[in-house]
């Protein structure tokens, strides 16, 4: 370790100013702080000092989404396998989905943080840590079936127009990894949306069972089946819905991962439970209210349900939680977390051909939240101003 | 007026040049934004539009500078909308009768030219208070500065999102579909005609630093 801190300290003057490397200052220093706890220590004014700096940050969000990544990949060899009606061991089916994911993670991180040093160069900033986390949540939210092609332009995308135009991370008024998958959903629909996408091999018609079919359930419910059936027609008990065995994006569809990546946010505080739990209860009162009318299958599926089906918890849990595009104020964020869960149910009831209702909720309520906190503010400056006495 | 300008003066060409970059209505001035996002998903009405409004606006930029000494300054604007409104009619007329197909595709965008702010802005802005041929330069540049970036953004999207170029299947003819590539179908909606607008604004002005606008 001494050897490499050596190392850096010696070729360390070359990327200063002056220095024959100085454009690539930005880089250098990355990598330095990654590998190393900074030594740069705040020099004016009043501060706080704390031990955890944006890369612990990140550190601890990456590693909350890790449970939903390794169910992710055991659910897709694990439907892959029940797609072609083949028995495999454990290892063997999550080698499959490991294979199949893993290249996905490679080339989001790949791009996003190529395209990162490239802007922190040319603009003579810091590379910033908060790629860390969208890299990882792009590849949680697609299909696993996407062509790595699409997820690289994506990633372009994402981190150009909805991050760098901006001015780089903190600045974004939209989040980055569901900005590359709205860019996906409309740019590519047929590898977005349907029941081909969802399990792999599945497009390709490699070796299928007669009759299986791999429909979401919400795919399933808009088409007006009021029991949801796997694919081998059996149909799915509420336990497979929480574990998350069913058809649907890579990191999505397992509840209970994505409560123990909840777990860990909250302990830690990284995440908001305000916005959490608000997110939660906004869908579970549009879905009561949808309830009550139930002229549909889809407005027939119990409200709870809902919050376990599709991509609500890991929106609710991964995506609205995200700092940077939610708001700032308290109040803001019980008023912002219920919104996107009441928008995220109607839409995915209301209209069916948006069956992902939750990552147009959130990007709306992105729009909207630095409004929300202006009002916050306007409202409590008036709530003041009427307890305070001009004395004469 | 003592000694006659020439036509082609360096202040003329000036009026030609400007609106092509440092003062392009629709990337600095930002006018004309509806109709750059409603006609470019493909470049043939792109080029039909341009050329539309190109006509309109000279011809009404010069009749209303012969006008100009003649107009009562209350009723400017509706003398300008009739002068335009007139021109418009004609243009539609002869899309119709030319070029049906095109005039199917642009539909009621050839009528909206009337509301184009552009030309309200150049007859407004120039046409009153200047003689005939610099408003003649001045229509021809302003819509040329319009056309381009239409053009450009035309190009893109019927490039990228239908995989054509002014309909020829290019990247059929080089075989990209082959090998797994789809036409992006966010480029055909219309909010990419305007993060396509965008990014020509970004370009022009990482380019150009006095376009930077400081607050």
């Amino acid at each position: 370790m001494s050897g490499l801190r050596k190392f850096i300290d010696r070729i360390k003057p070359q990327f200063e100013k002056g220095g024959r490397f100085e454009k690539l200052h930005s880089s250098f220093d990355a990598f330095e702080t990654f590998l190393f706890v900074p030594d740069k220590v705040t020099t004016k004014g009043a501060h706080i000092r704390d031990s955890i700096d944006m890369k612990r940050t990140m550190a601890i969000v990456v590693l909350a989404m890790v449970p939903a990544l390794l169910f992710g990949m055991w659910n897709v060899g694990y439907q892959h396998f029940l797609a072609i009606g083949e028995d495999k061991l454990f290892w063997e089916v999550f080698a499959f989905g490991f294979l199949k994911v893993f290249p996905i993670i490679v080339v989001s991180y790949v791009t996003g943080l190529g395209i990162e040093f490239i802007f922190a160069q040319i603009r003579g900033h810091d590379v910033n840590e908060g790629f860390l986390v969208t890299g990882m949540l792009i590849p949680l939210i697609v299909p696993v079936d996407v062509p790595l092609w699409m997820v690289a332009l994506a990633t372009v995308f994402a981190v150009i127009i909805g991050k760098e135009v901006f001015g780089g991370t903190g600045m974004n008024i939209l989040n980055p990894a569901l900005t590359a998958r709205a860019f996906l959903f409309f740019a590519y629909p047929s590898e977005m949306s349907g029941n081909l996408v969802w399990i792999s091999g599945l497009n390709k018609g490699e070796g299928i069972l007669d009759g299986f079919s791999g429909e979401t359930i919400l795919g399933q419910a808009a088409a007006g089946n009021s029991t949801f059936l796997n694919g081998l027609h059996n149909p799915y008990s509420t336990w497979d819905m929480f574990l998350g065995k069913i058809p649907g994006s890579i990191g999505e569809t397992s509840t209970l991962a994505i409560l123990i990546g909840a777990f860990i946010l909250l302990y830690t505080g990284i995440g908001s439970w305000k916005i959490i739990t608000s997110v939660f209860a906004g869908g579970l009162v549009m879905g009561l209210i949808l309830n009550l009318f139930a002229v549909n299958t889809l407005m027939e599926i119990p409200a709870w349900e809902h919050l376990i089906i599709g991509g609500f918890a890991f929106g609710a849990v991964f995506m609205a939680t995200d700092p940077v595009t939610a708001t700032q104020t308290e109040k803001g964020k019980f008023i912002y977390g219920f919104l996107i869960g009441f928008l995220a149910i109607l839409i995915r009831v209301l209209n069916p051909a948006y069956p992902e209702g939750v990552m147009l909720a959130i990007l709306l309520m992105n729009v909207f939240s630095p409004l929300i906190d202006h009002y916050v503010v306007e409202a409590n400056i008036k709530k003041r101003l009427k307890r305070a006495r001009v004395s004469s | 007026m003592s000694e006659r300008e020439p036509l082609f003066s360096p202040k003329n060409l000036k009026l030609l040049r400007e609106p092509l970059s440092t003062s392009n209505p629709i990337t600095v001035q930002v006018l004309g934004i509806c109709s750059a996002l409603a006609v470019t998903v493909k470049l043939e009405p792109s080029v039909v539009m341009a050329i539309s409004v190109m006509a309109v606006l000279a011809v009404a930029n010069v009749v209303v500078s012969f006008l100009r000494n003649y107009i009562p300054p209350r009723i400017r604007i509706i003398v300008q909308l009739t002068v335009i409104a007139a021109l418009v009619i004609l243009v539609d007329q002869i899309l119709k009768a030319f070029a049906y197909d095109v005039s199917k595709q642009l539909s009621v965008f050839v009528g909206l030219i009337i509301t184009n702010c552009i030309l309200m802005g150049r007859l407004e802005a120039f046409a009153l208070g200047n003689r005939p041929w610099p408003s003649f330069l001045d229509g021809i540049g302003n819509a040329a500065g319009y056309g381009i970036i239409l053009i450009i953004v035309a190009f893109f999207r019927e490039l990228l999102g239908s995989g054509t170029v002014w309909g020829y299947p290019v990247f059929e003819k080089i075989g990209l579909y082959n090998v797994g590539y789809e036409n992006n179908g966010l480029m055909i909606l219309p909010p990419m005609a305007l993060i396509t607008v965008g990014i020509i604004i970004w370009v022009q002005r990482s380019k150009n630093k006095e376009l930077i606008e400081t607050n």
